[in-house]
């Protein structure tokens, strides 16, 4: 099993309160590639260092060090395919950029096939000079897909809860955002009252997450553009697990106004905003909503059977399936974008890890993890990774692991315990109208 | 509207029957045990006094026992689990007097978790161990109205640590006088 060992200490570029990457193992098979340094008019950063990170921490590419190169071309009249060959690659990615007059930079970047020798992509990006970051995520999500054949999700951001002095009176709770890859948080809110289950509109515009900032649970919706804060009514009991149907007119959540706890949806779209009852059950836990990717159903977590298991709910017809079997644990799932594969937290012999499902064969749950206390999964848009809370050393960490189970990395904090990861749905993040 | 709420109340009574039933058995006590000294005193006998006794709380409004001693405010639970020791609720039975004796008086019951499963999961836990202190006290005679009840799952351990000792002294309810 080849391992890929990587330290990225890329924090100290942005601040303490970054996450730093440390890759655990990466896939048995990854693609060689050459990202050559961009050429550039002016030293505005590293394009092609954040491209080359990107490609590694998917796990599915091994880029060369930039001193093992033997030549480093950034236009076609300079590649000499047999320079990578010698080296092994398969693909072999030149670029420059320009600095522009209006304050703006110009990147072209070109993929060629060192096998086939000939050119496979090319593309130019303009934008602003602060969205250097954005730039490279976006070549590496062009790359990756034309490699690949599945869209990239590098330019995504994650949400999470950052704690800082846990366990003491004066702790601090902070909604945190930052790029997939940990770099540029930047906090959303923060209170001194606990905060948790936050998540992501389907267009990535809004979010909505637990707060307890008046000593009670209340579900808030976020604008990220403008930072408004919007505080849905609150019923007494618990208000919580807020989870957007997939075209976001509807929040899923849990309330237990009627003496327990209970699935609910409710319109946002509408003014008058009245959630409806979506599992009858008295005496059993109800909680964790998760849509279907259609829309027409949800998952969710019930003790109803006597233990926590996961089950489905048809919203027009109300029927009910359980999904999961083995063990006396299985909470918090999540469906990927085909429907199909379930992820959930799963206790075995007293650990909890997260596992992975095929509903349409009757396998047993794989566990994806290895460590203990993980919790939260939640995935990518294209399905390939999930990010997840575990510890490590007694600190709260996030880690992220390759649906296959062949890639892992963890993103440790030096600011304090982090927490509740939430990985976006795509986003246009390279389009300034959007504020992000 | 009115018949679910009969219908709630007539349900609470009945899972408070449930707990006095489970009582009746021995049950495990939980490995940790309240910080504050305490007795466990047998329950009263007497009728419940209508007039309010000034020997119900101390000078820093803390709960007495009638031997005066302090009464414990916080209870215990084993994992996964929402149900009051035998002790507990001879513990909770003298709480009841308190406040059937004191009506003025409100009370907040805290749920918390220890930190092992799932965030939202434990809120809803944390809510069933406050339920189970609270359909006691009412099925005891306290006014619902007495009672204000909020679940903070795992977010609020008494203990930080990531051990069996940290996780059973964070598995509680809390009844908090006001």
């Amino acid at each position: 099993m080849k391992k890929v060992i990587w330290w990225a200490v890329l924090a100290s570029l942005q601040g303490l309160d970054a996450l730093e990457i440390v890759i655990d193992r990466g896939n048995d098979n990854p693609i060689p590639i050459a990202v050559v340094p961009f050429a550039s008019s002016n030293s505005t950063g590293d394009i092609s260092g954040i491209i080359s990170f990107d490609l590694t921490r998917s796990g599915q590419f091994s880029p060369i060090d930039e001193e093992n190169m033997l030549s480093y071309p950034s236009q076609p009249e300079d590649v000499y395919f047999r320079d990578w060959r010698i080296l092994g690659m398969e693909y072999l990615l030149i670029g420059r950029h320009l600095s522009r007059v209006d304050g703006g930079i110009t990147v072209t970047y070109r993929l060629f096939d060192v096998t086939a020798e000939r050119e496979v992509k090319s593309g130019e990006i303009t934008a602003s000079r602060d969205r250097m970051r954005d730039i490279a995520h976006r070549i590496a999500d062009e790359v990756y897909e034309e490699i690949t054949g599945i869209r990239g999700a590098f330019s995504t951001r994650i949400l999470y809860v950052l704690v800082e002095n846990i366990g003491t009176s004066y702790a601090r709770y902070k909604l945190e955002m930052a790029d997939s890859d940990g770099e540029r948080p930047r906090t959303l809110f923060e209170t001194s009252e606990p905060l948790l289950s936050p998540s992501w509109s389907p267009d990535g515009q809004r979010i909505a997450y637990v707060s307890f900032e008046t000593g009670r649970p209340s579900i808030v919706i976020q604008e990220l553009k403008s930072n408004v804060r919007q505080r849905l009514p609150s019923y007494p009991g618990l208000n919580g697990a807020p989870a957007f149907s997939p075209d976001g007119r509807e929040l899923a959540m849990v309330l237990s106004r009627d003496g327990n706890p209970e699935i609910y949806t409710m319109e946002i779209a509408t003014p008058a905003r009245r959630p409806r009852r979506v599992t009858r059950h008295l005496s059993a836990i109800d909680t964790e909503p998760g849509w279907t990717p259609d829309g027409k159903s949800l998952i969710f977590t019930s003790d109803r059977g006597g233990r926590p298991q996961i089950y489905r709910v048809d919203l027009r017809t109300s029927l009910t399936e359980r999904l999961t079997y083995q063990g006396d644990y299985n909470a918090r799932a999540r469906l990927l974008p085909d429907g199909r594969h379930l992820v959930y937290v799963h206790r075995r012999e007293g650990i909890y890890h997260i596992a992975w499902q095929d509903l349409e064969t009757d396998e047993d749950p794989r566990v994806l993890t290895e460590t203990s206390l993980d919790e939260s999964p939640s995935l990518a848009p294209n399905g390939t990774m999930l990010i997840y809370a575990t510890q490590d050393q007694g600190r709260g960490i996030l880690a992220v692991v390759s649906i296959d189970g062949q890639v892992k990395y963890k993103l440790p904090s030096s600011a304090g315990d982090v927490r509740e990861p939430s990985w976006s749905p795509y986003l246009d993040t390279l389009s300034a109208a959007r504020g992000l | 509207m009115r018949q679910v709420r009969r219908y709630n109340v007539a349900l609470s009574v009945a899972v408070a029957l449930i707990l006095v039933g489970c009582a009746s058995q021995q049950e495990p006590e939980p490995a940790a045990q309240p910080a504050a000294p305490v007795d466990v005193e047998p329950v009263q006998t007497q009728p419940v006094q209508a007039e309010p006794e000034s020997t119900d709380f101390d000078s820093r409004s803390r709960p007495l026992m009638p031997s005066g001693r302090v009464l414990a405010t916080r209870f215990y639970f084993e994992l996964d689990q929402a149900r009051l020791s035998a002790r507990d609720l001879r513990l909770l039975e003298m709480h009841a007097n308190i406040l059937t004796r004191n009506r003025d008086r409100r009370l907040v019951i805290e749920g918390h978790c220890d930190e092992r499963g799932t965030r939202e999961y434990n809120l809803a836990l944390g809510e069933r161990r406050a339920n189970a202190v609270s359909s006691f006290l009412t099925s005891a005679g306290v006014r619902r109205s007495q009672i204000e009840m909020v679940s903070y799952g795992e977010e609020r351990p008494d203990d930080p640590g990531h051990d069996e000792s940290a996780w059973s002294k964070n598995r509680r309810a809390v009844v908090i006088y006001r």
